[in-house]
């Protein structure tokens, strides 16, 4: 399969920015061209603008290769941020092929 | 969780804010009942309750933002003069300011919130507080309620919102600003907007690269909306277009931002601010008509909204470059790395004293040249490090403005404080020790030195008391006074109630400072009326103990019917000290510098205990004797003669040593019962030197002339 899951656990926040970011990176370089990344934040316990802003770019990064980045889980506190800034309908279309 | 510590931080400054608004606050309360336009401290007062207001709600502290804005509606109907800010008033807020800093105090420790109405005291100052409400009720309702929602109902804002890099980093979490303007009315639309935000190559993680365009049903105003974003205010730009604007206003909006137009005017149709119609028609006119005129207009009208908002804006302006300034000039560090570095240096200094004996040992030229360059540098790092440590004694005047006002409607008296050499500076240490026993020292002034208005009167003085705080440096000390314009000390009455106490021997001549001292004897109290400010024989004995504790020293001069003043003397700083090494026997002792006067051979008879310095008397204290130090005295012996407190007396001494630095280690519980021993300090070489307390020697060698005199007639 030309797809892989990332999993981040635990914070999204500027305390992991330059960690995760790091880590990430190295995902979507693992995927082929063409794959698709699946993000698995069920288990983020708390998200901040940065970790919105890592979110964002990741896909950006993603698009820009010729990949594409899904949320493959969303736990309540990543939900609760997403509805409160909107982005519910930006990254929902990849839950909803998820699933 | 590390996202409790960074809530920490930014709740640690708030802290510290709120309690620098509430200083402020107080100031301008102290003052505005003598100034002849108030407006401007009114204002100040306004501000600072507003602001807090502000803050505590963005950190749900919802029983502070309850509080502080029943006290903010009473100062907005003083600003509107529908309310006079009288004495009562002032004495009113400055109650609440106590409150409000008291529930600050409880955030700091970290307890729960206490609703103000649930308990007694506020509940009480917020009765007080609704009187001041409810005397006009029907213009009240019109003008305390916002501004905006007197149009009635809520209205549509659209807010700009692009935060700037640093804010992640500073600790704020724009989404916490969002959550908070959600509590202030309605977030219809959001639009996020992620065109800043690179990819993960490019892209700083720590960085804030987000914009929010926001459309907000709301009833609060301008200001109320700003003020959400008060903290980020320097590191964000907020553009907020009014209800009910022109397309214009959003056209200006869009110029303004560095997304382009066309990408803009989506989202705002998208945050149904505009519609697509407005917009597409509002452009086509402009393109149209003379764009180069009306694009210059509209610069020029930037910013430049409704008068009310300009105004608002300049003063953020000027609050946020005052507070910028200020911290460029100064950075906030923990005492603790502070006191940490004080002990270093004091170790480099033991260090350097011991390497320089090792050097002269050596007989080795080079390496003594070396050591002595070394040494002066290690001088003045030891100068520098604890200059850090020094504070200007103003703060801690100003703290007495309020006792004093407080202190003076209690006790019915009309008493201002004059204050002189704010700018005196001395070790933070010292500072934080001194505050109770000038406290003490000013109450008792206002107590028992002012006399009352009848009295003043018939002695012709203004009616204003006058209580004054001074502070200047003096030969390597401080000197605080506090004097009094009232009756001065009764001479008789005092040594009266000495003899009654049996603090004096009867039939004994004593100088006036000698009589007024008792003052600071346990138990003595002259007060006929025991007030409930002082009166009750414990004071100033501890005030006189709480001054020695810190190596200082007070005195007292008076003048009948003219004033009383209490002089304080402490030294500057409590760790390190310019010493002069004298040796007896074995042993080595410390005289501070400052004390010593000079230095003469010993000459006389044996069985005295004086002796002759140019034609006067010198009273000396033989230190082997006082200490016992076992052997017998030097052939030649010296007194190193110490001045203190405009006296001189003489400690004879085996060798004189010379000048070294003495860093003060405190000594042991063990040696507290030890007099005349203020500290230890450790030699170059490793052994102890003792550190004499010069004034509690001279007191010595005072009382035993004393009574040798006494015992002689």
């Amino acid at each position: 399969m030309n797809s892989s899951t990332f999993r981040i656990d635990g914070e999204l926040t500027i305390y992991r920015a330059a960690e995760l970011a790091a880590a990430m990176k190295t995902a979507l370089a693992g995927v082929a061209d063409g794959g698709a990344l699946a993000l698995d934040l069920s288990e983020v316990a708390e998200m901040d603008c940065a970790g919105v802003q890592l979110l964002l770019a990741a896909r950006r990064s993603a698009t820009e290769s010729g990949r594409s980045l899904r949320l493959a889980g969303r736990s309540a506190a990543v939900d609760e941020v997403l509805a409160i800034l909107q982005l519910t309908g930006h990254f929902g279309d990849a839950v909803a092929e998820a699933h | 969780m590390a996202s409790d510590i960074n809530l920490d931080q930014v709740l640690q400054t708030f802290i510290v804010e709120a309690r620098e608004l509430l200083e402020d606050m107080e100031a301008a309360l102290l003052r505005v009942a003598d100034e002849a336009d108030p407006r401007e401290s009114i204002n100040a007062i306004f501000r600072a309750a507003h602001t807090i207001k502000g803050s505590s709600g963005l950190f749900g502290l919802d029983a502070i933002v309850a509080f502080t804005h029943v006290a903010e509606s009473v100062l907005d109907r003083v600003r509107d003069g529908a309310v006079t800010l009288d004495e009562g008033l002032v004495a009113l807020l400055l109650a609440c300011g106590d409150y409000i800093g008291r529930m600050v105090d409880a955030v700091e420790r970290g307890e729960p919130q206490v609703d103000p109405h649930a308990d007694p005291e506020g509940a009480a100052l917020l009765a007080r507080l609704q009187v001041h409400l409810e005397t006009h009720e029907a213009p009240a309702a019109v003008t305390t309620a916002a501004p905006a929602a007197a149009e009635g109902g809520p209205a549509r804002w659209h807010l700009s919102l692009r935060f700037g890099p640093d804010v992640l980093r500073n600790g704020m979490d724009p989404l916490s600003f969002i959550r908070y303007l959600a509590t202030l009315g309605e977030i219809e639309h959001l639009v996020t907007i992620p065109d800043a935000v690179p990819a993960l190559d490019a892209l700083d993680p720590e960085g804030c690269c987000l914009g929010f365009e926001i459309a907000f049903v709301t009833t609060v105003d301008k200001a109320a909306i700003e003020n959400v974003f008060e903290f980020v205010i320097d590191d964000c730009s907020l553009r907020i277009v009014p209800p009910g604007s022109q397309v214009a206003r959003y056209i200006e909006l869009i110029q303004s931002l560095p997304e382009g137009p066309s990408r803009l005017g989506e989202i705002l149709v998208r945050c149904g601010s505009v519609t697509a119609y407005e917009l597409e028609t509002a452009l086509r006119v402009q393109a149209d008509s003379a764009p180069a005129r009306k694009i210059g207009a509209i610069l020029a009208e930037q910013g430049t909204v409704a008068p009310q908002v300009v105004e608002a804006a300049l003063v953020k302006q000027k609050q946020g470059k005052d507070t910028r300034g200020s911290e460029n000039q100064s950075v906030r560090v923990d005492a603790d790395k502070l006191d940490r570095l004080i002990n270093l240096v004091g170790e480099l200094i033991i260090a350097t004293a011991g390497a320089n004996l090792v050097a002269k040992r050596t007989r080795n030229l080079e390496l003594m040249e070396r050591n002595s360059t070394l040494a002066d540098l290690v001088e003045e790092v030891r100068d520098s490090a604890l200059q850090l440590r020094m504070v200007k004694i103003g703060a801690t005047f100003n703290r007495f403005k309020r006792v004093v006002h407080d202190v003076a409607r209690e006790l019915g008296k009309d008493i201002e404080l004059a204050v002189s050499g704010e700018d005196t500076e001395l070790d933070k240490t010292v500072v934080e020790k001194i505050g109770d026993p000038l406290m003490h020292l000013v109450r008792n002034a206002m107590d028992h030195g002012i006399d009352s208005p009848e009295r003043r009167a018939e002695r012709g003085k203004p009616a204003t008391g006058t209580v004054s705080l001074n502070a200047f440096h003096d030969s390597g000390s401080i000197v605080i006074q506090v004097s009094d314009d009232g009756g001065g000390l009764d001479r008789e009455r005092i040594l009266a109630k000495g003899l009654e106490r049996g603090l004096v021997e009867p039939g004994r001549t004593m100088t006036d400072a000698e009589v007024y001292a008792l003052i600071f004897e346990p138990g003595f109290s002259t007060a006929e009326q025991i007030t409930n400010l002082s009166g009750r024989g414990v004071g100033m004995d501890v005030v006189r103990r709480n001054i020695e504790a810190l190596r200082g020293n007070v005195s007292i001069a008076s003048e009948p019917g003219r004033g009383t003043t209490v002089t304080v003397r402490l030294p500057l700083t409590l760790a390190i000290i310019n010493g002069f090494q004298v040796g007896v026997g074995k042993s080595v002792f410390v005289v501070p510098m400052d004390m010593v006067d000079e230095c003469i051979e010993f000459s006389a008879e044996t069985g005295q205990d004086y002796t002759g310095l140019r034609g006067q008397v010198l009273p000396f204290i033989r230190l082997r004797d006082l200490f016992d130090v076992p052997g017998r005295p030097a052939a030649r012996q010296n007194i190193v003669v110490v001045k203190h407190a405009g006296q001189k007396f003489g400690l004879v001494v085996d060798a004189l040593m010379g000048e070294a630095q003495a860093v003060i280690k405190p000594l042991s519980r063990m040696f507290v019962q030890v007099r005349g021993i203020s500290g230890s300090s450790i030699l170059g070489s490793g052994d102890v030197a003792l550190i004499l307390d010069v004034p509690v020697l001279m007191q010595q060698a005072q009382e035993a002339r004393g009574a040798a005199a006494h015992a002689a007639s």
